[in-house]
């Protein structure tokens, strides 16, 4: 055991809640050793339905004509959605300068960054050929044969790109002050690493101007970023011609429901965080209510933009789009769509309306109904507009997702539980610098 | 060069007529396109769960009710439009429309995106969704002047370009204008009741651009606005032929 946080600190003046925030990264249970081989088999397992796709073919998913797009590209928009839990919101709150904030920023731009990385694969996993992945980039070659700059695909690659590289940066920048702690508390490897990452942080006057002024400009970059990100995906539907996705809704709709998921997303993590790694001194009762009440006007404009999508296309009246809308209403859809209703608005509004229902609990089991409910409200846009097609003849209401497809997706929410588990074990999930607690705090005048 | 007016320089731009009135549904166009074009047999199983690929398809639309009931059958195939939507929305220019206004399908390029089966109005484009196999002795009968598609990628109807590359190659070699009817893609070849005709719009003076101009023909979906280059002659009262001169009254048509 080279790798060593000590625990006795060594720089006077050091808080114990320095202590308890580095308290994850010093010790690792049974327990966590277990998960972690856990995740990692059912993982493993997805990665062999992966490679048996690729060698046998997709006809091992339900997919057929006219679905060509279902669970992958379902779980493809949530994921993206998801990532928008972090950046988005520890920016807006970080532009506002809402101080209670401080305990949830990390854990927010942690998930960022991990949903995209799942989310980013998957247009990766549903190739056909996804051997040749990487002829969607744009790289030379002697044949000069490029991408087609012209696809919506293609928008897509450049904007998960850009989204992982800047909220990449954006969750290390804040994190440069608690390295250095880390750097200082640490032996073997871990030290190493610190050192590196930490690159030569003193915390002097110069490096708190600079970093508070990188910071500030990453989060209104990333706030552009992150609403862009969403809106091209976006319109890899609404840009085509199938009936109910070519519409013009589908780029603030799948914003909004992006940050809706996304916080959802956030608090589920924050409970989970706050039992396991005993952190209710910092993720308190009012921070879940703060979130809950973000979560409440987030459900309110799903609701309201899901009103607009569903009568404006009722009113309409326009065959090709009135086979997906009932499809969606009393069709073969109906079920899921309702569900998904009682998900996204039924159970989640009295529960953060209502102030005594608006607790950890509530705002938990809120968010947990959220998720399912965005998850499907993604498939209800992908498959049943797919399916619906303009000449009768190719109507297909069959597809049923086939065992790769399933176990693929859970092991995305796998993956996603790793990756942050790994992410606690190194990294600190809560700024210790921002909540004052170190020698490495920022002067007041900077925090203010 | 090619063109059978070799004053002009011209590339020809394909296009087909589908006369409703002719076609009887028979299928033999569709039987000789999976031959021609080395189309795979998905079987029973994929064919009750929509994998079946077939390039050239007979929709059957029932009209009319009661007394006035009646079926009409109609061929589908690439459209071959000139917007085509499944052409701009390919990340990697896999598809793209040829010289001559054919939209092309390139196999060694697609990654299987599936983005252009999805765009495609009429659902015209097929995926592979296996490695699918020709038992002996149906091997023997694959037509070597077409390649076979790997599982993970697109294909669709080409309007037999490799018949129609074939005949250009002759032609020039022989140092001689394409003629009119040199090429037929296989539909139209075997077609018994020559209800699929095959021909150049840009052929001066030729009988199929004289027909395609035609104002009574009509596509299907025109609304999605992708301006197809196969037109179809829709059923009348008194049909005539496609190809003959317009007529001086206009003809009842037998149902909306």
């Amino acid at each position: 055991m080279s790798a060593v946080i000590s625990p006795a600190p060594h720089v006077s003046g050091v808080k114990t809640a320095a202590d308890a925030l580095l308290q994850p990264m010093r010790y690792t249970s049974r327990a966590y050793r277990r998960m972690t081989l856990l995740l990692l088999m059912v993982i493993g397992w997805a990665m062999f339905c992966f490679i048996y796709q690729a060698m046998v073919g997709l006809g091992v998913t339900g997919l057929r004509r006219p679905v060509f797009w279902g669970f992958f590209i379902t779980d493809f928009v949530f994921w993206i959605g998801i990532s928008h839990a972090g950046t988005l919101i520890s920016a807006i709150l970080r532009l506002t300068n809402a101080t209670w904030r401080y305990p949830v920023t990390r854990a927010a731009e942690a998930i960022t960054v991990f949903a995209l990385m799942i989310g980013g694969l998957f247009p990766m996993v549903h190739l056909g050929r996804p051997w040749f992945f990487y002829w969607l980039a744009p790289y030379p070659t002697e044949r000069m044969i490029w991408p087609n700059f012209r696809s919506p695909l293609e928008w897509d690659f450049f904007a998960i790109s850009t989204y992982l590289t800047a909220s990449t940066l954006y969750l290390y920048l804040p994190m440069l002050p608690d390295l250095a702690l880390a750097r200082d508390r640490s032996r073997g490897w871990r030290h190493r690493l610190y050192r590196f990452l930490s690159m030569s942080w003193q915390g002097t006057q110069v490096q708190w101007r600079r970093l508070e002024l990188a910071i500030q400009l990453m989060a209104a970059v990333v706030i552009g970023i992150a609403v862009s990100v969403h809106t091209i995906v976006s319109w890899d539907f609404a840009m085509s011609v199938v009936p109910s996705w070519h519409s013009t809704i589908f780029g603030p709709y799948f914003v909004a429901g992006a940050i809706f998921s996304g916080i959802a997303a956030l608090i589920v993590i924050m409970a989970i965080l706050r039992r396991v790694y005993h952190l209710e001194a910092y993720l308190q009762p009012k921070h879940f209510s703060n979130l809950g009440k973000l979560l409440l006007t987030m459900t309110l404009l799903w609701g309201y933009f899901v009103t607009a999508e569903m009568i404006t296309t009722w009113y309409g009246n326009l065959p090709d789009e009135m086979g997906t809308f009932w499809s969606k209403v009393s069709g073969h859809y109906a079920w899921l769509f309702w569900t998904m209703v009682l998900c996204n608005f039924i159970i989640p509004f009295p529960l953060l309306a209502i102030r005594k229902l608006r607790t950890i609990g509530g705002t938990v089991i809120a968010s947990c109904t959220i998720l399912v409910g965005m998850w499907l409200e993604r498939f209800i846009i992908v498959v049943p507009g797919a399916a619906s097609q303009r000449l009768s003849f190719n109507r297909w209401y069959g597809y049923y997702p086939h065992w790769t497809e399933i176990s693929i997706s859970l092991a995305t929410l796998c993956a996603m539980t790793l990756l942050y588990m790994l992410f606690t074990k190194v990294f600190p999930i809560i700024s210790i610098w921002e909540l004052g607690a170190t020698k490495h705090s920022a002067p007041a005048a900077v925090e203010e | 060069m090619l063109n059978s007016d070799s004053s002009t320089n011209v590339r020809p731009r394909w296009a087909m007529i589908v006369d409703l009135n002719a076609c009887t549904g028979c299928s033999a166009c569709v039987v000789a396109c999976r031959a021609e074009n080395n189309i795979p047999i998905t079987g029973p199983d994929e064919a009750a769960y929509n994998g079946t690929i077939q390039w050239m398809r007979i929709e059957r639309n029932w009209k009319g009710r009661d007394r006035d009931f009646r079926v009409e059958n109609r061929p589908v195939n690439c459209q071959q439009c000139d917007d085509a939507p499944c052409e701009p929305v390919c990340p990697v220019l896999a598809t793209y429309t040829n010289a001559e206004g054919v939209s092309v399908q390139v196999y060694n390029r697609c990654v299987g995106t599936r983005y252009c089966g999805l765009n495609c109005p009429y659902q015209a484009r097929f995926f592979n969704w296996f490695d699918y196999a020709w038992p002996s002795p149906l091997d023997v009968q694959l037509n070597p002047d077409v390649s076979i598609r790997t599982r993970g990628i697109m294909e669709k109807c080409s309007f037999c370009i490799q018949r129609i590359n074939a005949a250009e190659r002759q032609a020039e070699r022989e140092k001689r204008p394409l003629q009119a009817d040199e090429i037929q893609p296989a539909c139209a070849q075997s077609c018994p009741a020559q209800a699929l005709i095959f021909g150049d719009i840009h052929q001066p003076g030729g009988r199929f651009s004289q027909a395609w101009k035609d104002p009574g023909l009509e596509t299907l979906l025109p609304e999605v606005g992708t301006r197809p280059k196969v037109r179809y002659a829709r059923r009348v009262a008194t049909p005539r032929s496609v190809l003959a001169a317009a007529p001086e009254t206009p003809v009842a048509e037998v149902e909306a």
